[in-house]
C-alpha cells in the first residue's frame, strides 16, 4: 500500500532532503555567530580588521633562531617568528620522541626482567602525569641550575647555566661550500648505489657492501676535501661579558624544558605503540625465518619491523600530532612559540582576539594536516601490496 | 534578505543585551571586581585570607555604594593578559588592576578609564651585588618582562633610544618573575615602580635588591569598565572620586559620624544630608557616607596598604593631593 506521505515515502528523496537540511541548520547557525559577533564588536566598539598586522610590534622577542626580530617589526613577523618556533620544537620532539620510542618500545619487549620493567615504569609514569605538570617540573630544574658567573664548564668549551647551554658556533669561511656539495653529491650517489646494489641482488644474488661504502662516500671523501681546502671552518666561542655570555649557539632552558617533556612524555605513547606493532606479528615468523636459517638481526629487519609498521604507523601519525599541538603549551614557561608570541602577546597588545585566534587555529590545522598528508603517503607505501 | 539580516540582529541583541551592568550587580546581590593574582599592597590576600590593598578597596567601594556592605564582592584573579578579555566578555563588572590607561585601550579596546587611583611609573630592580646604578649600564642583560602590558613596550622603547641591547625572558605573573629574579635566570626585573616596591617587600632579604633610580615611563593605574554603559562609569567613577574629596575634606572614617552636623555645605552633600546625589546614581542617599565609614578616604586606603609605614613604603610623591604637591584631584561635589 502507497502511503499518502508522497515523495517523502521515497528513500533517495529523503535521504536528499534531509542532507539539505542538516547543511542548512549549519549554514544557518554559522551565519548567526557571525551576525552575532559582528553585531557584539560593533556594540561595543571593538575595531575589527586585518591592518593590525602591518603596525608594528613593539615589543621584543629573545628567542628568534632563525628570523632577526627586533621591536620595530610588524606583528606578522611576530606570526612567523612563532610559526618556526613552533616548527623546531615539533620537529625535533617528533624526532626525538620516536627513536626514543622504538629503543624503549624494544626494550619493554626484552627477556631481561629488569630492563623491561624499568621501561614499564618510565611508561606507565610519564603517560599518565599530565604534560604540563612535566614542562614545569623540567624547567624548575633547569632554573636551579649555577647562575651564569658560576657557569659549569664542560670539555673547556661548553657552559652550562640558568640561561641555557652555550657552545661555539661554527664559522664558514669561503671554501667550506665546496664541502657542503660534495656531501650533497655523495648522498645522491649512496641512494643511487644502494638502487643499483639491491637490483643487481635480485638478479644475480651477489651483495655490495651498501652500507661501508655510502659511510666512506658521506664522511671520508667530504673530509679529505676539507683538509685539502685547508680547513675553512672556525669556530667562535662564547664568552662571559658583562651580564651575559657573548657570541657562540645558545639552547635556552625554556626549549630545553619543551623538548625534554615532549619528547618524554610522547616517547612512552610511542613506546606502546611499537610494542603492540611488534607483538602484532605472529611467532610463527619469526619461528619460519629463523628455521630458514636468518641472524637475529636480519629476522628484526627484515621480516618483524616491516609488517609492525603497518600496525605502527597509524597510530604514530597521531602522536605526532598530538606533539605538535601539544607544543602550545609552551606559554608555561614562556617558549616563544605561535600561541604565546602572535596568539598571546600580540594578541593583547592590539586586542584583536578574533583574528589573532583565527590565524593562530588555521596554522595549527595546516601544520597538522600537512604532517597527516605525508604521513599518508608513507603509510601507503609501507602496506602490503597485493600482486 | 534585508528582513532576514534584522531579524538576525533583534535575536542577535536579545542574547547580548544587559539591563545595565548596575542593575544586573543589584540583581545579582554582589559585586564582580577583577583584580591581580597577587602584588601585595594592591590587591592579595592578607594573613585571614581576606583580599586587602589599594585595588582591593576601590572594589570594596564600588560594592559598599552598591550594598552598603563592603563584603558584597567577589574577587577575580586576571593575569595581565586575561583582564581585558575577562572585563570584555562580562566575566567582570570593573577591573581595579593596576592597569595603564592608554589611548588603544580606552579608545580601540572598547574599555572606559574612570579616573587614576594610583600615579606610577615603570622602574628596574637588580640585585645589588651587580653594582648597577642605572639603567643605562644594563647592556645585554637579561630582561624578566610580563607579557601583554604597557612596560614590555616601553622596555623596548628604552632600550632602543638608549642603543643597548638586552634579552626578554616574558613571564606572565608577578610571582614567575619573583621567580625567574630570584634564581637568577634574569638579572633584571621591570615592571611599576610600586610593584618593584611590593616584589622587593616579599624578598627574604630585601636589602639584597636595589630599584634604579630611573623611572621611564607615566603609568597612570586606574579602575576601568566596558564602554558605553555611562551609569555604571559614573557609579565607580565617583566612588573613587569619594574617597579623594573625603581626603581633600577631612572626613576620615574615625569622624564621619561628627561631620554629619558639619557647616560645611560640601561636606554635607557628600555625605547625603543635603541634595540627591545618590538618587541621582540610582543608589542609596548615604553612598558616600558608608564608603568612608567603613572604607575610610583615599589617604586612609593608602597609608594602610603602600604608605611608609607598610613593607612597601611608598611616599605619597605624585599620589599627593593637588593642594598638597601631587597631582591627586577629584572634581567638584556639586
Amino acid at each position: 500500500m502507497r502511503s499518502n506521505l508522497g515523495f517523502f515515502s521515497d528513500e533517495k528523496f529523503r535521504s536528499i532532503f534531509f542532507q539539505t537540511l542538516v547543511v542548512g541548520l549549519f549554514a544557518l547557525g554559522l551565519f548567526f555567530v557571525i551576525t552575532t559577533t559582528s553585531y557584539n564588536l560593533e556594540k561595543r566598539n571593538i575595531a575589527t580588521g586585518w591592518s593590525f598586522l602591518q603596525n608594528p610590534a613593539g615589543f621584543d622577542i629573545s628567542f628568534s633562531p632563525f628570523l632577526e626580530f627586533k621591536s620595530t617589526d610588524t606583528h606578522l613577523k611576530v606570526y612567523f617568528v612563532g610559526v618556526l618556533n613552533t616548527l623546531l620544537v615539533s620537529i625535533t620532539g617528533c624526532i626525538a620522541a620516536t627513536i626514543l620510542g622504538f629503543i624503549l618500545g624494544i626494550i619493554r619487549l626484552s627477556s631481561n626482567w629488569l630492563l623491561s620493567r624499568l621501561v614499564y615504569i618510565y611508561v606507565e609514569f610519564s603517560r599518565n602525569v599530565p604534560l604540563l605538570l612535566q614542562i614545569i617540573l623540567w624547567y624548575s630544574i633547569l632554573i636551579q641550575l649555577p647562575r651564569v658567573k658560576q657557569s659549569l664548564q664542560v670539555l673547556d668549551v661548553f657552559y652550562i647555566s640558568n640561561r641555557g647551554l652555550y657552545s661555539p658556533r661554527p664559522i664558514f669561511e669561503s671554501g667550506f661550500s665546496y664541502v657542503s656539495i660534495a656531501i650533497v653529491l655523495a648522498l645522491i650517489s649512496s641512494f643511487l648505489i644502494n638502487r643499483w646494489a639491491k637490483k643487481r641482488q635480485d638478479k644475480t644474488g651477489q651483495q655490495f657492501p651498501v652500507f661501508s661504502s655510502s659511510i666512506g662516500l658521506i664522511f671520508i671523501v667530504p673530509l679529505i676535501l676539507f683538509f685539502i681546502l685547508g680547513s675553512p671552518l672556525s669556530f667562535e666561542h662564547p664568552e662571559l661579558k658583562g651580564f651575559n655570555f657573548k657570541g657562540g649557539l645558545v639552547i635556552r632552558p625554556e626549549f630545553i624544558a619543551m623538548f625534554l617533556a615532549l619528547s618524554i612524555y610522547t616517547a612512552a605513547f610511542i613506546s606502546e605503540i611499537v610494542r603492540a606493532g611488534i607483538m602484532s606479528v605472529s611467532k610463527g615468523q619469526r619461528e619460519a625465518s629463523a628455521a630458514i636459517g636468518l641472524k637475529q638481526t636480519w629476522i628484526m629487519r627484515l621480516i618483524i619491523i616491516p609488517q609492525a609498521l603497518r600496525v605502527i604507523v597509524p597510530p604514530l601519525t597521531s602522536q605526532y600530532l598530538n606533539l605538535t599541538k601539544n607544543s602550545s603549551l609552551g606559554i608555561a614557561v614562556g617558549y616563544a612559540d605561535l600561541v604565546h608570541g602572535f596568539g598571546g602577546i600580540s594578541l593583547n597588545q592590539t586586542g584583536q582576539a578574533i583574528e589573532c585566534m583565527a590565524i593562530v587555529m588555521a596554522t595549527y590545522l595546516s601544520i597538522s594536516l600537512t604532517i597527516s598528508f605525508f604521513m599518508n603517503i608513507y603509510n601507503r607505501s609501507i602496506q602490503f601490496k597485493e600482486k | 534578505m534585508k528582513k532576514l539580516l534584522s531579524i538576525f540582529a533583534v535575536v542577535a541583541f536579545a542574547f547580548s543585551a544587559h539591563a545595565g551592568t548596575l542593575d544586573d550587580v543589584k540583581n545579582r546581590g554582589f559585586l564582580k571586581c577583577g583584580v591581580t593574582t597577587g602584588l601585595a599592597g594592591f590587591a592579595a590576600p592578607d594573613d585571614n585570607g581576606e583580599w586587602a590593598g589599594l585595588d582591593a578597596d576601590m572594589c570594596r567601594a564600588v560594592a559598599v555604594a552598591v550594598f552598603g556592605d563592603r563584603s558584597k564582592v567577589e574577587f577575580i584573579t586576571t593575569t595581565g593578559k586575561s583582564r581585558f578579555p575577562t572585563l570584555a566578555s562580562g566575566e567582570v563588572d570593573m577591573l581595579a588592576r593596576n592597569t595603564t590607561w592608554t589611548i588603544s585601550r580606552d579608545v580601540n579596546l572598547g574599555f572606559e578609564f574612570v579616573g587614576v587611583n594610583f600615579y606610577d611609573g615603570q622602574g628596574f630592580m637588580v640585585p645589588s651585588a651587580l653594582g648597577v646604578s642605572s639603567a643605562t649600564e644594563l647592556d645585554g642583560a637579561t630582561v624578566c618582562i610580563q607579557t601583554g602590558t604597557t612596560t614590555e613596550l616601553n622596555l623596548a622603547d628604552f632600550f632602543r633610544l638608549n642603543g643597548i641591547s638586552y634579552e626578554a625572558l616574558p613571564i606572565e605573573t608577578n610571582d614567575e618573575g619573583k621567580e625567574n629574579l630570584f634564581a637568577g635566570r634574569c638579572d633584571v626585573y621591570t615592571t611599576d615602580a610600586s610593584g618593584l616596591s611590593s616584589t622587593r617587600a616579599a624578598a627574604s632579604n630585601p636589602d639584597k635588591w636595589v630599584v634604579l633610580p630611573e623611572i621611564i615611563s607615566k603609568e597612570p593605574l586606574g579602575p576601568l569598565v566596558r564602554h558605553g554603559d555611562h551609569q555604571w562609569g559614573d557609579v565607580v567613577r565617583w566612588s573613587l572620586n569619594a574617597m579623594i574629596i573625603a581626603e581633600e575634606l577631612g572626613i576620615t572614617s574615625e569622624n564621619v559620624d561628627a561631620q554629619m552636623s558639619s557647616n560645611v555645605p560640601e561636606v554635607l552633600r557628600l555625605l547625603g544630608v543635603e541634595g540627591n546625589y545618590g538618587e541621582m546614581l540610582e543608589l542609596s542617599n548615604d553612598w558616600a557616607y558608608q564608603i568612608i565609614k567603613q572604607i575610610g578616604n583615599y589617604s586612609e586606603s593608602y597609608e594602610a596598604n603602600v604608605g611608609p609605614d607598610t613593607p612597601l613604603e611608598i611616599a605619597r610623591g605624585l599620589n599627593a593631593l593637588w593642594t598638597q604637591g601631587g597631582i591627586l584631584y577629584a572634581p567638584p561635589f556639586r
